[in-house]
């Protein structure tokens, strides 16, 4: 009873969002108020709608109901409560469910917080948003409807994949989707802004404050899933340019683009019809990375074409978002005037100069991952477009951007002087040139690209650094005054700093550990040692151990300090999910301050000896701390005075900026 | 450098519908070579070179069968004095060009390799051309009137 109350639900939900799309849109056309006004209370509605089918899933998984085949194709009366609940998003349909209660509830958002926002474009906003909302629900009520039922009912159920058997999962795919469908409203911003042929300053600093929620969900679900898959997948890599993660990357480096843009329109009224396209751009490469993931086109051309609906109704809803805002960018944006003039070197110029970079990185990284797909669908041939490739071209867009990031900030809006920041900057130079010194002459092993790379990190933390000590006047000032200006600053410019230095923090991480890495390899019998970077690692045999829903052979190892010390135990092992027969590797991992010992256990030798993998990760925590403080950085400006709600009254902000296009 | 990450995966983001394989990294100690430097050589070419039957994975990650005999073809070959354009040309006349991670430079793949530097470039001028214009356009702007207009101004002033 209770599943069908949860597929009723959703199909009142997917009927209220048709009403949220057609009445206001209408009502915004004829100047209705009375129909304007329909769209809040439905998006709300349809938010707790959507939120009681998702409990009513959530409850068939907690009961463990295998009369629902969802339930019994992907849980198991054994498996542990946490995993339970968080298999309900664990396969197509669940996590489909879970997008859109995410979608529904950024539309309950608007609705909610936007009441300063001119009724016109709250109502085009929510009525776009619930277009979206519309196609999502009839793709899950036609093609991937959660809540079958399967008579008779099975006594158990087939288990959650046991890689999916991981807090990684409770955690991972949410963040990533208030990511992905927090852009939406930035999009539903975009089209609401085209349809009145309308967009000033004002508009800019009401789409601020859901991009940045967006670009920090997203910062923190790739940083996750990178975690999730270095820990779980047993060698200790964290990015693979693997599709699946390019799908994810592709909306943040346009996200990230976005957000720079959005500044220099909100600021100086400039960049207003790039940004409303990035807008645009972000949330199609949000759909894009949906299509890619849900229709299994990834795995192969023909995969697709053997059981296509659902690819097919999601290619119909990409085409059809995506087409239509470009069609309607097309005809309105030359509406749109253009805003105040600068000069190449300005803070306007760095931000143009940043978006360059990242839009490029941006296609360059979407071509690799399509280029495949065209070349089977066109010639039939398959080649393989892999890291190679993306490490080739990515890199070196990626360095020149990252070298110029501290400058912006420096540089006066308009005009700038690019020699007075470089005389600003000079302390943080020299600092980062002598880390260079540093690394290249005492750290044991260190190449030219580790020297020059944890150099380019530091610049990216000295610099920001830099930029806030200069703001707060140090040098110029007392102490005591340069304390209390500092902590004066707008939270915007702690924000910018922080997300810089995330960014300087994880190119740390990543360039200490893949050119630091230190890796061993050995078969080893009970007593037998192996050193790794000081360590020494004493392999005390293999025990059996009884899981809830599997065995493992747990590989004991003691390790020891250079000086011969007992650091303690570490456990490798590996896993047989029993219900599905599936075998994984659980990593062993010991952290030292920011680096981390990684063992890994192999297959057994003909001699009886088992094989071990271990490495030495230098700093490869600060890959993902880097990716927190950014996030943090978000949160910062997020918080900034002129972003708080209620802060841009409609009535005040709009003679200040407003830019009108003739009608 | 040594490439940025060189391993690829059993696809784990958003790791939901795919077929994932239980992976982990397939190099056993027996098929090491005894010389570092060829082994430098072999493990380097492992990661361009692709696991066919795998999920994006290079053959240098893959616990597959496969993959396992592809890395000990390598290292055949390296020790038979191949260079590694040659093995690379060798393993792609027998498994054909899907085994490249790294597309070759062909006319096929032109517009893969292009693309990135014609983006830059193309971008870079745009804007150049852009402002360049604009500029030029809005400082004609004022007519003799306005001028007149605007020094009468500030003289008031």
């Amino acid at each position: 009873m209770t599943v069908e109350i949860g597929h009723f639900a959703l199909v009142l939900a997917f009927v209220l969002t048709l009403v949220q799309f057609t009445v206001p849109l209408v009502g915004a056309r004829i100047g209705d108020e009375r129909m304007m006004a329909v769209g809040g209370p439905t998006a709300v509605a349809a938010f707790a709608l959507t939120l009681l089918s998702f409990a009513a899933l959530t409850y068939a998984y907690i009961v463990s109901d295998f009369s629902v085949v969802n339930v019994w194709e992907n849980s198991h009366s054994q498996k542990p409560m946490l995993y339970k609940v968080t298999g309900v998003w664990g396969n197509h349909e669940g996590s489909m469910l879970l997008w859109i209660v995410i979608l529904a509830a950024f539309a309950a958002l608007v609705a909610w917080f936007g009441r300063n926002l001119p009724a016109t474009l709250r109502a085009n906003v929510l009525a776009v948003q619930g277009l979206i909302g519309a196609s999502f629900m009839l793709f899950i009520l036609a093609t991937s409807n959660p809540f079958t039922r399967l008579n008779p009912a099975p006594m158990e159920g087939r288990d959650l994949n046991p890689l999916l058997q991981d807090i990684g999962l409770a955690i991972h795919p949410p963040l990533l989707y208030l990511g992905y469908v927090g852009f939406s409203i930035c999009f539903s911003f975009a089209c609401a802004a085209l349809i009145e042929g309308r967009i000033d300053a004002a508009w800019a600093r009401w789409v601020r404050p859901w991009t940045l929620a967006a670009w920090l969900f997203l910062t923190g679900g790739i940083a996750m899933g990178s975690y999730w898959a270095y820990y779980e997948l047993g060698w200790g890599g964290f990015w693979f340019w693997d599709p699946v993660e390019n799908a994810s990357f592709l909306p943040w480096l346009a996200g990230t683009a976005m957000l720079h843009s959005a500044i220099v329109m909100e600021k100086r009224s400039a960049l207003k019809i790039w940004t409303v396209l990035l807008a645009i751009m972000t949330f199609s490469l949000s759909l894009l990375g949906t299509f890619l993931v849900r229709s299994g086109v990834l795995t192969s051309v023909h995969a697709f074409a053997t059981d296509p609906t659902r690819g097919v109704f999601i290619l119909g809803i990409l085409v059809f978002f995506i087409g239509g805002s470009l069609s309607l960018f097309a005809l309105r944006a030359s509406r749109l005037t253009t805003g105040g003039l600068f000069h190449p070197i300005s803070r306007e110029g760095a931000l143009v100069l940043n978006n360059l970079f990242l839009s490029t990185a941006t296609a360059t990284v979407l071509i690799g991952t399509l280029y495949p797909l065209l070349v089977e669908a066109v010639t039939g041939d398959k080649i393989s477009v892999g890291p190679p490739f993306f490490n080739m071209t990515f890199i070196p867009l990626i360095i020149p951007l990252l070298i110029a990031v501290p400058f912006g900030p420096l540089l006066a809006w308009k005009r700038g002087d690019l020699y007075a920041a470089c005389q600003r900057l000079f302390a943080a130079f020299a600092a980062s040139l002598a880390v260079v010194v540093v690394v290249w002459f005492f750290v044991d092993g260190a190449s030219v690209a580790a020297a020059l790379g944890i150099g380019l990190a530091f610049w990216l933390i000295f610099g920001p650094l830099t930029d806030l000590a200069l703001k707060s006047g140090v040098g110029n000032v007392s102490p005591g005054i340069a304390m209390r200006r500092f902590a004066g600053l707008p939270r915007s410019v702690y924000g910018t700093a922080l997300a810089h230095i995330g960014v300087g923090l994880t190119v740390l991480g990543i360039v200490a550990v893949t050119t630091l890495e230190v890796e061993r390899m050995a078969g080893m019998q009970p007593g037998d040692t192996m050193e790794v970077s000081g360590y020494t690692l004493r392999f005390d045999g293999i025990r059996p151990h009884q899981g809830p829903n599997f065995t493992e052979d747990q590989g004991v190892f003691t390790y020891f300090n250079a000086s011969g010390r007992e650091m303690g135990t570490i456990i490798s092992s590996k896993r047989l999910y029993t219900a599905r027969q599936f075998p994984t590797t659980e990593a062993g991992l010991r952290t030292h301050g920011l680096s981390q010992l990684y063992i890994a256990l192999g297959d057994r030798l003909p001699d009886g000896s088992i094989v071990v993998r271990a490495w030495w990760k230098p700093l490869v925590l600060l890959i993902w701390l880097g990716s927190v403080v950014m996030m943090i950085g978000a949160g910062f400006s997020l918080a900034d005075r002129r972003l708080r709600v209620g802060a841009p009254s409609a009535r005040k902000a709009r003679p200040a900026g407003t830019v009108e296009a003739p009608a | 450098m040594r490439p940025f990450v060189s391993r690829t995966l059993a696809p784990l983001l958003l790791a939901l519908s795919l077929l994932a394989s239980p992976a982990h990294a397939a190099l056993d100690p027996d098929e090491l070579l005894d010389d570092p430097v060829l082994e430098e050589r072999a493990r380097g070419l492992s990661a361009e070179l692709r696991c066919m039957v795998c999920q994006n994975q290079s053959i240098d990650d893959s616990n597959a069968e496969l993959a396992r005999d592809l890395r000990v073809l390598v290292r055949e070959r390296i020790l038979a004095g191949d260079s590694d354009a040659e093995v690379i040309e060798y393993v792609v006349s027998r498994y054909g060009e899907f085994v490249l991670l790294r597309p070759p430079f062909t006319l096929r793949n032109a517009a893969l390799w292009a693309s990135p530097v014609l983006l830059i470039l193309g971008g870079g001028g745009f804007i150049f051309f852009a402002t360049r214009n604009r500029r030029r356009q809005e400082v004609a702007k004022l007519s003799e009137e306005e001028d007149q207009k605007l020094k009468e101004l500030l003289e008031r002033g």
